[in-house]
């Protein structure tokens, strides 16, 4: 009798669990697929009842986001400087965080206090004086009639991936520490150098962190916006975030939705199906580098 | 000999290019923050001057930016809060409760996580629109006879904030209740078999049993809420709002970045970023200093 009761109430509970769960299911849901349909919608739709399904598949959008917004230019941009960011923080990330984890010397605790700190200082508070620097070594510059640090796809990747260092030695040289010391000693024994160690021992050893490294990043230097929108001014090099920014404002003020949504479309694209692939290692993953103490 | 140069070299290359680029672009810039916070210069011009405390005084004078710290932390403290409650309960029902769909409802709670400011911008807006196209609006006529209501969420100064905590909100819970769930699943079953044996009923349960165990984790998320909130309050404000209508959207960081890079005034800017630094700073310092128990060992 006394269980009854108690499955009675239990039915009860889970029924108002299941609402709760689907009720922000559903919140979140419901607004990311508004967009995938409002980028199909005509212009005239964008006046009726917000919530009516499209009526075709209008797929001039998506033509015009490229024809007439240059969302081709801002693809194009994204997909360089996250990749050379990514680039850049691997070769600069992993040999520091390697050594960092397995060498024993002097002022090797002040280097790791150093990444530590790291981690606690923000682009968001650092953009500005970040901008003036290389403004300022532009100005320099300039005396030559060189312009070289400002509106350059590259430098905006050495910034990303210089603010992503801490992060990712941290990361990657917990994982190098906790690898046993074997690996290295047998290397040693047949031979080869320490570079050669590092490279074809420790790297391969690592893989599960450096993938768990680059989604990270992939996903932070493809939705970044605040550096590109300071550091890059010329329309055709800016990267698709600030672009579509300022695709917004334009369309908003034309009154011309349906291009901005084709482009939010496809700036979530790519972020979503990497997602799908790989969400379960990108949620272990998080909670590798999000427990720091 | 020869070997110990040699490792001192490898030591050297491997480590100079991450430090250089490290100190250039993170550490000399943060520095340069305080440093330039007792200057006051325009930042495109050579003349500056040295002015010490003054742009501190001035800025406790400037009702802008009093306003933007409230606003500042009028967010955090509620993100956080209603973050944290949402996060954690779902969290332990997802951990704790046989419920089916598991998995999906992990994988769609994190989508908003991986979406760019810019689209949850573009989002909010949509659902904001002061017009009766604005999805929010539209869903008003449901309950209000077809009429479509004309609220201006990010237009009217009283709202526009706790339309931004909502924003937040939306896409902070998803994070949080992952890191939650990662450190639930760590503790161990006879702990609440236990409990139960004891008559603890589930809400007991999740007071003496999960909230314990997994409070190390949730002072270490505190200052993770500070941080972060201080950050995407800004991009959000940045890319919403503008810090309007009027200024009553302005956050703390928003505001910098508006003297520091739209007004040109460069010292006083760097004034507010060495402020925020010490905010959130002495913020974390305080949560984990009055959230300290003593750790449960097993």
């Amino acid at each position: 009798m006394v269980i009854r009761m108690s499955e009675k109430h239990f039915s009860l509970y889970k029924i108002f669990i299941y609402v709760a769960l689907i009720t922000l299911a559903i919140s979140i849901i419901i607004p990311v697929s508004w967009v995938f349909l409002a980028s199909v919608k005509t212009n005239a739709e964008f006046y009726g009842n917000p919530w009516a399904l499209p009526q075709g598949f209008n797929f001039q959008n998506f033509i015009d986001a490229f024809k007439i917004a240059q969302v081709g230019d801002f693809i194009i941009n994204s997909a360089l400087v996250t990749a050379m960011a990514l680039i850049i923080l691997l070769v600069v990330s992993l040999p520091a965080a390697y050594v960092l984890a397995r060498f024993k010397f002097k002022g090797r605790r002040f280097f790791n206090g150093l990444m530590m700190a790291g981690l606690f200082i923000n682009v968001n508070y650092i953009v500005v004086p970040i901008f003036l620097m290389l403004n300022g070594w532009d100005k320099a510059l300039a005396k030559m009639g060189l312009q070289f640090f400002m509106n350059n796809r590259f430098v905006l990747a050495l910034v990303y991936a210089s603010t992503a260092i801490p992060f990712t030695v941290y990361l990657l040289s917990s994982y190098f520490r906790s690898l046993p010391k074997a690996y290295e000693e047998a290397a040693e024994i047949d031979g080869c150098g320490y570079f050669t160690t590092m490279v074809r021992v420790m790297f391969r050893m690592a893989k599960p962190s450096i993938i768990t490294v680059i989604l990270f990043n992939f996903l932070a230097f493809w939705n970044e916006y605040i550096i590109s929108l300071t550091l890059v001014q010329t329309k055709a090099l800016k990267t698709l975030p600030v672009g579509l920014q300022n695709l917004m404002s334009a369309q908003k003020a034309a009154t011309n939705y349906g291009p901005m949504y084709a482009g939010l479309v496809i700036v979530m694209l790519p972020t979503l199906i990497l997602y799908i692939l790989v969400q379960r290692r990108l949620t272990q993953g998080m909670t590798l580098g999000g427990l720091k103490d | 000999m020869k070997k110990s140069i040699a490792r001192r070299l490898f030591i050297t290359i491997c480590l100079a290019p991450a430090m250089i680029l490290f100190t250039v672009f993170m550490l000399y810039p943060t520095v340069n923050v305080f440093m330039m916070s007792m200057f006051k210069w325009g930042g495109l011009s050579d003349n500056r001057t040295f002015v010490g405390l003054r742009n501190f005084v001035s800025l406790f004078k400037d009702m802008n930016f009093i306003r933007a710290l409230q606003n500042t932390i009028l967010i955090i403290v509620l993100v956080t809060i209603i973050t944290m409650v949402v996060a954690i309960l779902f969290a332990s029902i997802l951990v704790r409760e046989k419920i089916k769909g598991q998995n999906f409802f992990r994988i769609i709670f994190y989508i908003p996580n991986i979406l760019s400011v810019v689209v949850i911008s573009a989002i909010f807006s949509a659902i904001y629109d002061p017009s009766e196209n604005g999805l929010l609006n539209a869903l008003v006529s449901l309950f209000n006879g077809g009429h479509a209501g004309t609220t201006k969420y990010l237009g009217d100064p009283n709202l526009v904030v706790f339309a931004l905590i909502a924003a937040l909100i939306w896409q902070a819970i998803g994070y949080y209740m992952v890191m939650y769930m990662a450190s639930m699943s760590t503790i161990p079953e006879h702990l609440y078999e236990a409990a139960a044996l004891e008559g603890c009923g589930k809400v007991k349960q999740f007071f003496s049993v999960t909230i314990p165990m997994i409070w190390d984790n949730i002072r270490t998320t505190l200052t993770f809420f500070v941080i972060s909130t201080i950050n995407l309050s800004f991009l959000f404000v940045q890319v919403m709002t503008g810090g309007g209508p009027d200024g009553a959207s302005e956050t703390v960081l928003s505001y910098m970045y508006l003297q520091a890079y739209n007004r040109s005034s460069y010292g006083y800017g760097m004034a507010i970023g060495a402020v925020v630094f010490i905010l959130s700073f002495t913020l974390s310092w305080a949560i984990n200093r009055v959230t300290s128990r003593d750790s449960i060992e097993i």
